[in-house]
């Protein structure tokens, strides 16, 4: 067995005593599950806490439909793998009950819907904690965001009123009808992420390791040529070498020129990187505050 | 993060929290330390540099790095504690960056409550002040065992060691009053880099470490309990499937001594004894589990035990008991009341409770006892007695932090108001 790195160790302690946490202090939790690497890890690790049980709350996929094939066949596998039980809601079922209305225009995304299937989720489910694999280190509304983060009736973050977060006692209490999110994952940075598969050797959706792909540039970004992006006039896609590092939606996720094949290659790639990962995400880009105001209104 | 090769040895983590106002340059010495430890990404930099363009300044400000806060002040977003990171091929940091004013109190003891080590800031031209004094206290009532205080500015007052030398004798004179166990001291500039990750060429006559390599290899592991076993049961895993009939294990995070496999131990509070079968986790099996560790503990015998219980040695038990006396930090608007009743988690375990007594408030700036005044709000910190419904298993915060301490929540609004620490 290879050395393990000591503070992995204890990042993996710590999010493995969250997670029984959750489970300890909620009736009805579930597994924000996007098929990108955070919510890998976090699963993996929800299989660890558990173990040899199963792990005791479904994961939760919402699914916008913009999803990169290959992330639902990982997703599939991957649920086998870890034996979890997954549940689904679709955002076009909420586009088709008028819940939405799809965005239109070149820059159109499902990212921003998805918060209200989410909502209708926890609702019809009356779930009330829903697991999540943000870190702090990725953006900056992020930074301030507890282990255990109260949300309203109407499933409203209020950053101006956190409960303050002393050892690790974590304050579950909410009235009816309230919810909380909880970050696992809050003390993790990207590359420690990476670090950690890699040490685990955890297989991901091949999206992360370079392969030639159709992509159209606009505003600096790499994005995926598909039927779910709206061409401007005059724009052609073109065949490049590249790999994702964060997975979301294909009209928001960018790519990144890449010739990495393999952890390692990732490893090394994210650890003299220059840019941060939220910098691929068009949906961060709306503007400076983006994340912040997603995020009031309920977003993962 | 160059320096953060792939295959680095055994690395280590290190949780810190930095102490100091705006103006005694906390923003630019944690802009320098990631700065130089090339923790900053190029758009974060792009981002700094236009900014400080914008407001007309020269250069990249690096307390525009942690601008967010700013901002929120502006917007009047109250955020207590700001978490940042960083790393090196020794350790990985976490920055619990607390804004030093108003909410001082409330914001130092949250911060503090998960920090190994506190930098404290005093500005070389002002030396010590009120501000310093409280955070120090509030930095060794919280057990806070190590303290850098890093004399900052020191390109102001000429590189002098007279300054340095005097401000660090007027410290150590204040401080031997408190329980701090280590404290040094570094003169730097953090708007210059002088001692922060290089070596200042300005003041030859510092023969000490500079902050960074200070902090890179500071030894912190014998800050746990390492003696008195505690393991507070956190989750109860039982498979019921074919394979794993009978398994029952017990879940949770050691929060103190060291178990072995074959050890006898003691149920609280059901006071039963058994033996430890197993230590897992859903790798391995392991030898033993010390402080920190989240494992699975079976045990021999086939006893009642559930969220909440601890199990300790037959010899070495917690203190058992229903009045308890603690320092309490106050963290909400709404006052403390005599006659109140609040719920309490401490460790796994809920209990309610009833203030009995509030015996004094301190004085944070002398650590002084105030008896007269007796009311105890946002940001105050004080003696209190409380009557819990059923018994707590606990020990002296000053022997056991995690066992030491609990937190009050209002019980009708649900908000963690307060932050205890037994005596």
């Amino acid at each position: 067995m290879p050395t393990k790195n000591i503070y992995l160790n204890e990042l993996e302690s710590e999010s493995i005593y969250v997670l029984r946490e959750v489970a300890a202090q909620f009736e009805r939790s579930a597994l924000l599950f996007s098929g990108g690497k955070d919510s890998i890890v976090l699963s993996y690790l929800a299989r660890k806490a558990f173990a040899p049980a199963k792990i005791p709350f479904p994961l939760m996929h919402i699914d916008t439909g913009h999803n990169f094939p290959e992330t639902l066949t990982y997703r599939d596998e991957w649920m086998k793998k870890i034996d979890a039980r997954l549940v689904i809601r679709y955002v076009q079922d909420s586009i088709d009950k008028g819940r939405v209305k799809e965005e239109k225009g070149y820059n159109a995304s499902r990212n921003l819907l998805q918060t209200v299937t989410l909502l209708d989720a926890i609702e019809e489910l009356k779930l009330d904690a829903c697991l999540g694999g943000a870190r702090r280190d990725e953006e900056k509304a992020r930074a301030k965001e507890r282990f255990f983060s109260h949300r309203d009736e109407f499933g409203q973050w209020n950053p101006k009123n956190q409960r303050p977060e002393l050892w690790d006692l974590f304050n579950g209490k909410k009235n009816m009808g309230e919810h909380f999110r909880v970050f696992p994952l809050s003390n993790w940075t990207e590359l420690d992420i990476w670090q950690y598969i890699k040490q685990e050797n955890i297989p991901l959706p091949n999206l992360y390791f370079t392969h030639p792909r159709e992509v159209i540039e606009r505003n600096g970004q790499l994005l995926a040529k598909s039927d779910y992006l709206n061409m401007k006039e005059g724009e052609q896609s073109k065949k490049m070498q590249v790999r994702f590092r964060t997975i979301g939606d294909m009209t928001c996720t960018g790519a990144v020129l890449s010739n990495a094949s393999s952890i390692d290659e990732i490893v090394a790639e994210v650890a003299t990187s220059r840019v941060t990962e939220r910098g691929t995400r068009a949906d961060d880009k709306r503007s400076e505050t983006a994340m912040e105001d997603r995020k009031k209104v309920g977003y993962f | 993060m160059t320096q953060d090769k792939p295959s680095t040895p055994q690395r280590s983590l290190l949780r810190f929290l930095t102490a100091g106002s705006v103006d005694d340059g906390k923003s630019t010495l944690i802009g320098r330390l990631l700065y130089d430890t090339k923790s900053i990404f190029e758009d974060q930099y792009e981002a700094i540099k236009q900014s400080t363009e914008q407001r007309g300044e020269q250069g990249v400000n690096l307390a525009l790095l942690t601008d967010g806060l700013k901002a929120e002040r502006e917007q009047g977003i109250t955020i207590d504690v700001a978490y940042r990171y960083f790393s090196t091929p020794q350790r990985k940091f976490i920055i619990a960056d607390t804004p030093g004013h108003i909410q001082y109190t409330r914001n130092m003891v949250t911060g503090a409550s998960s920090a190994n080590l506190a930098i404290i800031l005093i500005d070389a031209r002002h030396g010590i002040t009120e501000q310093t004094c409280r955070h120090s206290l509030i930095a060794s009532l919280i057990g806070i065992k190590h303290v850098v205080v890093c004399i900052n500015k020191m390109d102001l007052v000429g590189f002098k060691k007279e300054v340095f030398e005097k401000i660090r004798s007027d410290y150590e004179q204040f401080s031997s009053k408190l329980q701090i166990v280590d404290v040094q001291f570094i003169p730097i500039s953090a708007l210059a880099g002088d001692n922060v990750v290089d070596k200042s060429a300005n003041m030859p006559w510092y023969g000490g470490s500079t902050l960074l390599y200070l902090l890179e290899n500071i030894h912190v592991a014998g800050d746990e309990n390492l003696i008195d076993c505690r393991f507070p049961v956190q989750y109860v895993i039982r498979p019921q499937t074919d394979k794993h009939h009978d398994y029952r294990g017990y879940a949770g995070k050691v929060a103190g001594g060291i178990f072995k496999k074959g050890d006898a131990v003691m149920a609280l509070p059901s006071g039963v004894i058994s033996k430890i079968r197993s230590i897992e986790t859903a790798d391995e099996k392991l030898e033993e589990a010390e402080p920190g560790m989240s494992v699975t503990i079976l045990l021999e015998d086939d006893i009642d035990i559930s969220r909440g219980d601890m199990l300790v040695r037959e010899n070495n038990q917690t203190t058992v008991g229903r009045d308890i006396d603690m320092m309490i930090c106050w963290l909400n608007e709404k006052k403390l009341v005599i006659g109140g009743k609040y719920a309490i988690k401490h460790t796994t375990h809920d209990a309610r409770c009833v203030i009995k007594e509030i015996q004094y408030k301190i004085n944070i700036n002398t650590l002084h006892r105030i008896e007269d005044d007796k009311n105890i709000g946002l940001n105050d910190i004080g003696r209190i007695t409380i009557h819990t419904t059923h018994p707590l298993f606990y020990d002296n915060y000053r022997k056991n932090r995690h066992t030491g301490s609990l937190i009050l929540i209002d019980e009708a609004t649900n908000e963690t108001v307060g932050a205890g620490m037994i005596i």
